[in-house]
Formats: C-alpha cells, structure tokens, sequence
C-alpha cells in the first residue's frame, strides 16, 4: 500500500497538517519498500486559486492508495480525488504521521466521503 | 452619471434605497436602473415594469479536444486559476475555476483546447415610465459573479449610453462582485446601520471605495437602532452623512408588501432629493 498524508513536516515525527490543498507537505509512504518520501508543497502559498485541486493533482500523480489528513478536500479537490481508487481519512489534525499510521493500522481514524 | 450603491453588510437596505431613487429621479427625467446583485437580484419585486427583452449572457471555457491533447501538460502549469488538471492520460476543465482568460487555449501548442460557450445568466429589460431597469441574474450554481456584472455594464454601455442617469444596485460584501459593480460609477452611495456589525462592515466598504478612488457619501438606515458610533466614525473620517432613514414600523410594512416608500412618506421624499443633489453636485 502506498499512504499519503498531509504533513507540516518531514518525518515521523511531523505533525499531520489539517489542511489539504494547502498542505506543506506531502508524505508517501510506501509499505512494501518501508520508505517515506516527501514533497515539498510550500509553493502552495502563493497560489490564490484552486491550490485544493492543484494539490490534488499532485496526489494523483503519485498514485496512492490512501490519503490521510484533517479538515478533508474541499468539493473541487474531492471531485478528482474521486477519480482515483484512493480510500481518504480525515480528522488526523494533530496528530504525528507516526501517531496518524498506527492509528490508520488500528482502523481508529474517521473515513472521508 | 453613473452612482452606485453599495454597502458592506447585506440587509442595510441597498435595493430600497436604489429602486426609490430611481423611480423617484424618473419622475422628472430618464433613469437606467440596473440590479447588478446578480446572485439574488428583487429590485423587480417593486418595478412594476414591462418586459421589453430578455438577453442570454455567455462566457468562453475551454474544452478538452482529447483527440488532439498531447498530453505535454503546459495548460495545467500555465492556469494561474488551477482550472486545468493533467490526471493521468486525462486533462480535467474545471469551469467553475476558469476566469475565461484565454491563455491556455491560445498557448496549447496542439490547439487541443478551443473555447465554448457556457452560460453564464439573464439579462431581463424592463420599462415603467422614464425607467429602464435591466435585472440581471446569474445560473443558478455558478460561483463567479463578476464576469456577469462585466458583460451586464457592457449591454448597458451599448444599450443606454443615451441614458444620462444611471443606477446600479451593487452586490453586498466588498469581493470581486462588489468591485465589478461599483468601479465604473462616478458616484458610490454606501448604506449601512448604526449597529456594530454595520459600523464594521462600512469600513470594510470605505476602505474599498478609497481605494478605487471614487467619490462616496454614506447614508445611515433604521437610524435609532444600535448606538451613534457609526456618526463618530463618520465624523473623524471626515465622510458625508447624506441621509439618514429613520427605523419605523411603517417603513418596514410598506417594503414587505412591495411598495415603494417615497411615495408614502414625504421625510424618504427628502431624503432621496438630498442623496440626489448630493451625487449630481460631485460631477
């Protein structure tokens, strides 16, 4: 499985960022490899429109499998995400991307619509 | 001339104060109104005009020529509004994004994305006497507001630039919409309320107005509400007070019931021939 999450950091140890589309960062993590990438999302500031699909648009390209992060896309972000066989949790505001994992293993965070 | 009316806070009483003043100057010469809140537009609640016409309005998205498409993915890097996405083999149009500039379009070196036409709203052309009053009123589900305003102005250009009184009731808030309507006017009529929220949200819409450099004047509606720091504020900024409305029980019965107040109470009479002299002693 290959998981996504919306980081306000690099690392473990790096608070889930609430946001999506304006997201710093984005975490891929993926499972068989045990590797945890990121991407620098900070250009995200400056875009005054549409930064929830541009965001997503990046996520599509990666072509996860699950997406973890807080408040949730917005209707716009939402409508390419739906493009993808992608299964998203929300709600993870707060926690580490260590934290938001384990609570994904143990099936402890809200699923998105 | 050209005033419009405006205000920060919504339900300060634009479409009453707009609609009088009309009908009231059309008593003695020719007046344009237009209702530019395109997004609820009720000045037709209390026109009782005459439909002359009604006008489809249009704007230009582009859509997606697969057959064309190379797929190289400039559009979506250009689209400074992220209103072109590459998903995969796929390039998603998000129209509710597009602010119609052309430049994708125009710069798709597979000219893989010529533009369309999509409706945008209704153009509704009454008359009742001396007035000429447009109502304009954006599709249901539509986001953007201010391209509708844009190509309102234009038919009003083109269509009553004989009309040398001009009113446009301006959309609440001080966003694009309320920008798109107000900016070509020579004169704005801010209405707001003496309450906290109506102070604030004035403000908002003086700093709005200085910054387009239009000459402005304030009138204070349901005065005897709330407290008098709206005239403080008035004070030290130096701003005409035009006119002020008085809160009554009376006012509030005849506009529930569509009427109109200048006609039943002489003080609103005044009231408008004030904001009038005012706005056409600016030019």
């Amino acid at each position: 499985m290959k998981i996504i999450f919306t980081s306000s950091g690099e690392g473990w140890d790096a608070k889930i960022d609430p946001r999506f589309g304006r997201t710093d960062y984005i975490l891929l993590y993926n499972e068989e490899t045990e590797e945890l990438s990121s991407i620098d999302n900070r250009e995200i500031q400056d875009v005054a429109h549409g930064a929830g699909p541009k965001t997503a648009e990046k996520i599509f390209s990666l072509g996860a499998d699950v997406l973890i992060t807080g408040n949730g896309p917005g209707g716009n972000a939402a409508a390419i995400l739906n493009k993808m066989p992608l299964k998203i949790y929300i709600k993870a505001g707060g926690m580490t991307i260590h934290e938001a994992y384990e609570a994904y293993k143990n099936n402890k965070l809200y699923e998105g619509e | 001339m050209r005033i419009a009316i405006a205000s920060g806070k919504g339900g300060t009483g634009k479409t009453t104060l707009a609609v009088n003043l009309a009908l009231f100057a059309a008593e003695t010469e020719p007046v344009l109104l237009m209702d530019l809140d395109v997004e609820e537009p009720n000045g037709s609640i209390f026109v009782e005009g005459v439909l002359q016409s009604e006008t489809a309005v249009y704007r230009e998205v582009p859509r997606w020529d697969q057959s064309a498409c190379t797929l190289c993915g400039k559009c979506s890097a250009w689209c400074a509004y992220n209103a072109l996405l590459k998903l995969g083999d796929t390039i998603l149009v998000m129209p509710n994004l597009c602010h119609s500039c052309h430049a994708c379009s125009e710069l798709c070196p597979a000219e893989a994305l010529p533009m369309k036409q999509e409706s945008l709203g209704k153009l509704s052309y009454l008359e009742c006497g001396n007035l000429r009053f447009v109502e304009s009123k954006l599709d249901i589900g539509l986001e953007q507001a201010s391209p509708l305003i844009a190509e309102s102005l234009k038919y009003a250009d083109k269509m009553f630039s004989d009309i040398g009184f001009q009113i446009i009731d301006s959309p609440p808030g001080t966003a694009c919409a309320m920008l798109s309507a107000v900016k070509t006017a020579d004169f704005v009529v801010l209405i707001s309320e003496p309450t906290p929220f109506g102070l604030h949200d004035l403000n908002l819409a003086v700093e709005t107005i200085r910054q387009l450099s239009i000459p402005f004047g304030v009138v204070v509606n349901r005065d005897g509400i709330g407290n008098d720091d709206i005239y403080k504020y008035l004070e030290q900024e130096g701003i005409v007070l035009l006119a002020g409305i008085p809160n009554q029980r009376r006012i509030a019965e005849i506009y529930s019931q569509g009427g109109l107040l200048y006609k039943a109470i002489p003080e609103f009479r005044t009231s408008l021939d004030k904001v009038l002299r005012y706005a056409k002693g600016i030019r």
